[in-house]
């Protein structure tokens, strides 16, 4: 393995990170909500065949799911520049939430006293990991001779 | 075919989660602008590993596009959450990664809190 560098001696501000995790977390969610939306409404079934994708894709809500998809890939691929995976999936597992408020408001999808125990408990733990280092592995990852 | 779909989701989700983070803590920290941007593309264009971590991506999107027709949204989101604990140990052991007992304790709670909403 090689050596990990961080780049800037300076850490990036926790403030910056959090506002990242928000703009991750928005991403994902309003792309998958689209994304689904959009292939429950497009009229075709989608099947392992690449064709059948593509002309799907030509849906304008799929296409601007696919869009904001990207965005999320994009944002969540500097986050990871500026903190650690594991740090990283808990706070943006808050996309969960809102994955099933969305479902529940924009699909009509159940929401039940279980859903929002479990909503619970994922402000909880993202409240607990964003209390630890963002970044520990900088240091620890060393370059094999 | 749900769990067929959902198999390769959390495969490919692991296996290119890891890849990428790995990249991206070698390739320093990043500007979130349009230069940023046009450098992140470039990396994704240059480098093998975050190449293959978007080639692994596409096959999660492909698989939870076709989940998502078949499946409700608040059941292929949540399942494909199955990830979670398998990468965070990853992290640990293959990243190097320090999670020490809140970290693990605070993952543990999104993980459970993830399976309720999977009900």
């Amino acid at each position: 393995m090689h050596a990990v560098s961080c780049g800037s001696e300076r850490p990036v501000a926790r403030l910056r990170i959090f506002a990242l995790v928000f703009g991750v977390i928005c991403f994902n969610a309003l792309g998958n909500l689209l994304l689904a939306w959009g292939m429950k409404h497009a009229g075709e079934t989608v099947t392992l065949n690449p064709l059948s994708f593509l002309r799907v894709m030509l849906d304008p809500a799929v296409a601007a799911g696919i869009l904001l998809l990207i965005l999320w890939l994009l944002s969540r691929m500097t986050l990871l520049s500026w903190a650690d995976l594991s740090f990283v999936l808990p706070l943006t597992s808050l996309g969960y939430v809102l994955a099933a408020v969305f479902g529940k408001f924009f699909l009509n999808e159940t929401v039940t006293g279980a859903h929002w125990i479990g909503t619970g408990l994922i402000f909880l733990g993202t409240t607990i990991v964003g209390t630890t280092d963002s970044r520990t592995s900088c240091e620890s990852v060393s370059e094999q001779p | 075919m749900k769990w067929v779909l959902l198999s390769i989701i959390v495969f490919a989700t692991v296996f290119g989660d890891l890849l990428q983070s790995y990249e991206m803590k070698r390739s320093g920290e990043q500007a979130v602008d349009v230069k940023g941007l046009a450098r992140l593309l470039k990396m994704i264009a240059s480098r093998k590993y975050l190449l293959l971590s978007i080639v692994c991506m596409a096959f999660s999107f492909f698989a939870f596009m076709a989940l998502v027709q078949i499946a409700p949204l608040s059941f292929a989101v949540p399942a494909s959450a199955a990830t979670f604990v398998l990468e965070t140990l990853l992290a640990k052991f293959l990243l190097r990664e320090s999670v020490g007992k809140r970290r693990a304790a605070g993952t543990l709670l999104v993980l459970g809190g993830v399976l309720l909403l999977a009900r």
